[in-house]
């Protein structure tokens, strides 16, 4: 048993749509522990109505995402000695998306906007045809094969502050989405992403503050793809003469 | 809420205004040199084409330039939206319009005022 | 409630921090520009009210503020050339960083350079 000295006094928001507060729990230190650890302890040892939710424990998933000490991280690859603030932990539910319950948001809005941004995949040739060669190491599928790592846990999504300020915003990973598939020799229908990207909540909303680039957990760059996005469309703004 | 139109337009102002800026602050510093009179000032600048075309084109980029700001901060600060927001636009860029023309005419338009 | 749960992200990096500053520094100028019209217009209006106006502003604390909003225009400018160049051009990590520094170099020399004329 860790010395009680060691225990971690750990907050957690509790609470639904309608509201809700933060509760403290004591849960003991162990090695190694990663924040969904924590949460896991309490759900089994504390308090079983603690709703959360997480599936693959290993970062592939982008299920279990929440803000831990103020940020939006990846709990089941975030160590509690790297963001402990003394024996301090706060852990609550992702920002910018309505909460179900505890810890656990809706994220309809999140996919709903990456279908929006024109995320689904529109294959240029069928199954009856030859497969199209393609070259890795062509500039276009270089910056395609960038974002393609994405595991949709919205923790861009959570850190954009223009999210937060303009919920039409399409936000980083459906725009990052947007970008891979433009530059996807497979992917048919680019007419389709510039118009989807061009509206009132597309990439121009973007103020690349850059906090989606600053805490992808898997080293992604949506604020570059933005403005890839930004560029193609402003070429295109002046190829169509002004419009 | 920003749409590619005014996302163009307020890249295309910004271009329009970054040599106009610095042109504009050389102009203080000369200005600012020795002091100066309106009587100084009014002397060079008015009945002046270039002033006149230099701060004109000025005027005009700023206003749509500021508007497009406040704009997008009125939204994600303030949630204006819709009608209420596009009206507010308009009437910021009038009413830049409007006051950065009389200072334009009074600046740089022949004989007029001193 | 929902203030109280949506807790602000640590966020202090260094483009968030650009970010901020280009919003601040575009929203004083705006703020500013009616008021710098309208002494202006009193070119045409009012030529000695302007010269007072001009009197008025060779008091130090006047020409301190005179600085700051001169200052606020060269921030604004080149923090807005920095977002076209990252917007549009499609430059490596290093190129940036490199650009950044030449920016910031020539904003310290021309500021040098103005508070030496002042």
């Amino acid at each position: 048993m860790p010395e009680p000295l060691d225990d971690l006094d750990v907050s957690v928001w509790r609470g639904t749509a309608s509201g809700g507060a933060y509760q403290s729990f004591v849960v003991p230190t162990m090695e190694s522990q990663t924040i969904l650890d924590v949460v896991s302890w309490i759900q089994q040892y504390a308090d079983p109505t603690l709703t959360y939710r997480f599936a693959c424990r290993v970062g592939m998933c982008g299920s279990c995402a929440m803000m831990v000490n103020g940020r939006p991280r990846w709990t089941c690859r975030t160590h509690v000695r790297k963001v402990l603030q003394g024996r301090k932990v706060q852990i609550g539910p992702l920002r910018n998306l309505p909460v179900i319950k505890d810890l656990a948001t809706d994220m309809d809005p999140f996919f709903d906007k990456w279908v929006a941004a024109g995320g689904a995949h529109r294959p240029s040739a069928t199954r009856h045809e030859p497969i199209p060669p393609v070259d890795p190491a062509q500039p276009a599928r270089v910056t395609a094969s960038a974002g393609i790592e994405c595991i949709n846990c919205a923790i861009c999504y959570a850190g954009c502050d223009t999210v937060t300020g303009n919920s039409d915003y399409l936000g980083p990973a459906a725009l990052q989405r947007a970008w891979t598939l433009l530059n996807d020799a497979k992917h048919d229908g680019r007419a389709a992403i510039f118009d989807a990207v061009s509206g009132h909540g597309g990439c121009h909303n973007c103020h690349s503050m850059g906090s989606c680039t600053a805490f992808c957990p898997n080293d992604l760059d949506p604020m570059s793809a933005i403005a890839g996005l930004k560029r193609e469309t402003a070429k295109r703004f002046w190829r169509r003469g002004g419009s | 809420m920003l749409d590619l139109r005014l996302y163009m337009l307020q890249r295309i102002t910004a271009l329009v205004m970054a040599p106009l800026t610095l042109g504009h602050i050389a102009v203080m510093i000369y200005a600012v040199q020795g002091g100066l009179t309106a009587a100084e000032i009014l002397g060079r600048t008015q009945g002046s084409v270039f002033w006149f075309l230099f701060y004109g084109s000025f005027v005009i980029a700023i206003s749509v330039h500021a508007a497009i700001g406040l704009r997008v901060i009125l939204h994600e600060l303030a949630g204006l939206k819709g009608l209420a927001l596009r009206l507010v636009t308009g009437a910021i860029a009038l009413a830049l319009l409007a006051l950065g023309g009389q200072a334009l005419i009074a600046v740089t338009w022949p004989g007029s005022g001193a | 409630m929902a203030g109280e749960r949506r807790v602000r992200p640590g966020r202090a990096h260094p483009l968030w921090l650009a970010f901020v500053l280009h919003r601040v520094s575009g929203l004083a100028l705006a703020l500013f520009l009616p008021l710098h019209f309208w002494v202006l217009s009193y070119a045409l209006t009012a030529p000695d009210q302007l010269d007072e106006f001009l009197l008025f502003a060779e008091q130090p604390l006047v020409k301190f503020a005179e600085f700051g909003l001169v200052f606020l225009l060269a921030v604004h400018a080149f923090g807005g050339l920095r977002l076209m160049a990252l917007e549009w051009l499609p430059w490596s990590a290093p190129q940036k960083t490199l650009a950044a520094g030449a920016v910031g170099a020539a904003l310290f020399l021309s500021g040098t350079f103005f508070l030496q004329v002042i």
